[in-house]
């Protein structure tokens, strides 16, 4: 009997590294994106002066802008395609279930990438585009400190965004250890450092995210 | 010691099953779960009704021929311990036990607690061997093996192909059972010149009997009777990335 040999891409293990591979891009624009967050916490003129440098580089925002949504588009379609096939895998459960390894963020990826999928696009309406910002239609994309901190005044939409940071934060928890172990990098003298990375990038975006809206619910950070 | 057990009924592979609930009393504590199946079986017997069909074979812990999921548990809630290996005593007397067998579309049941593993065998047949005489042992020192290679290699073979792996994993993936088969060839000399076609045929082997896609739960692992460790997972993704940018 002869197997008829796959495509990379038509493996499981293909369509994963392709997810570890754009998740691996996503999270470090994540990362660059929650440190220019933090430049909040310089005053107003720092801020805006960072924002009209990104708007400023033209054609690379562009390229960049289109990497992103490429990553994300093959993330999100590599994950429907494993997910589809490990849900065809068992078509019939089981009565009693007992886990003994895997963790809450592992058994939440499938529901948190779609609600950060739907979240981000909000994201995008509320501080980018502006149609969900408080002061629509007035919305000034150039002045980003008041409109992060007017946008956060509003405590539900903090809420939203807060709910949204843990779930980022989830997702990276068992993103970051999933992709080395995806991409083959597994040692037992490293092992243990895998689950400790993950943890401390995870913690690491998830409160340098997190700092904004608490920031501005709590009043250290005020509208000029 | 008294149990109650809920156990999978199905006639055939085609027919609807269901769980069905029986009294196992004045069990010893010293017998084994597989024991305790005879017992209630020479009891369903004596009342002319028909026997629970479950696979064993060796009892002793190394043919990977028993399985059954017990209370959420691929071969029970002990871990490095295959079913048959399991004992009554590690049980609480008067507990209720659910056994069902091993879940996977690859998996088909052929009759209560027996499923077909042929799936596994089809992955085998892709590549799991080495496709060359290597004749008889050689001398000793002819062919230089490092010693942790020896020693990864011979805990990838302690794999008993049992399935426990699929039925553990959340998504019924038999990553861990082929990356094993993948790993005591690869790791040893007389694997080499087939490594890397030998990832790409039998991982698609794997894809192709209807398997799901590993998430890294880490459930197989834990699951393992032989705790064979999800490096070998590691290892053969690896493996499959540098055959898939090598292969002409």
């Amino acid at each position: 009997m002869t197997t008829k040999v796959m495509t990379f891409y038509g493996t499981s293990v293909g369509k994963k590294v392709v997810m570890a591979v754009t998740g691996f891009i996503v999270f470090g624009f994540v990362t660059v994106h929650m440190l220019g967050n933090l430049q909040i916490f310089l005053g107003p003129e720092k801020l805006n002066a960072y924002a009209r440098f990104l708007k400023g580089t033209g054609a690379f925002l562009w390229a960049f802008r289109g990497v992103l949504l490429l990553s994300a588009v093959l993330h999100i379609l590599s994950a429907t395609q494993v997910t589809l096939q490990s849900w065809a895998a068992r078509p019939e459960g089981y009565a009693v279930r007992r886990y003994r390894e895997t963790t809450y963020a592992a058994r939440t990826m499938r529901w948190g990438g779609p609600i950060i999928g739907v979240f981000v696009v909000y994201h995008l309406l509320h501080f980018t585009t502006g149609q969900l910002h408080p002061s629509a239609p007035h919305f000034d994309g150039t002045d980003v400190y008041n409109n992060v901190v007017h946008g956060f005044q509003v405590p539900w939409t903090s809420a939203v965004y807060l709910l949204a940071v843990l779930m980022v934060a989830l997702h990276l928890y068992h993103g970051v250890w999933s992709m080395l172990q995806t991409m083959g990098a597994a040692h037992p003298r490293y092992n243990r450092w895998r689950r400790f990375l993950a943890a401390a990038f995870a913690l690491l975006v998830g409160c340098g995210m997190a700092a904004v809206p608490v920031a501005v619910l709590a009043g250290w950070v005020r509208p000029v | 010691m008294n149990f109650t057990l809920k156990v999978w009924r199905q006639a055939g592979p085609e027919a609807p099953g269901r769980l069905v609930t029986y009294p196992a009393d004045d069990i010893s504590p010293d017998t084994s779960f597989l024991e305790m199946l005879d017992i209630v079986n020479e009891r369903l017997i004596a009342k002319n009704e028909e026997p629970i069909a479950f696979d064993h074979d060796c009892r002793e812990g190394i043919c990977g021929m028993c399985g059954a999921v017990v209370n959420g548990y691929a071969h029970g809630h002990e871990r490095g311990t295959t079913l048959c290996q399991l004992h009554m005593r590690s049980f609480r007397d008067g507990a209720t036990i659910y056994i069902e067998p091993f879940r996977a579309k690859a998996f088909p049941v052929i009759r209560d607690l027996v499923v077909d593993r042929s799936a596994f065998d089809a992955i085998i047949t892709a590549g799991g061997y080495i496709s060359i005489r290597t004749g008889a042992a050689p001398e000793a020192n002819a062919i230089p093996v490092p010693k942790e290679n020896a020693e990864r290699a011979m805990d990838a073979a302690a794999c008993i192909g049992c399935g426990a792996c699929v039925a553990s994993c959340p998504n019924a993936s038999a990553m861990l059972f082929t990356s094993a088969k993948l790993a005591h060839l690869g790791l040893l000399p007389q694997g080499q010149p087939e490594r890397f076609e030998r990832v790409r045929t039998m991982v698609s082997a794997m894809e192709q009997a209807g398997f799901g896609s590993c998430t890294n739960h880490g459930e197989c692992e834990a699951a393992c009777p032989k705790e064979v460790s999800m490096d070998f997972i590691a290892r053969m993704n690896l493996d499959l990335i540098r055959a898939s940018l090598k292969h002409r």
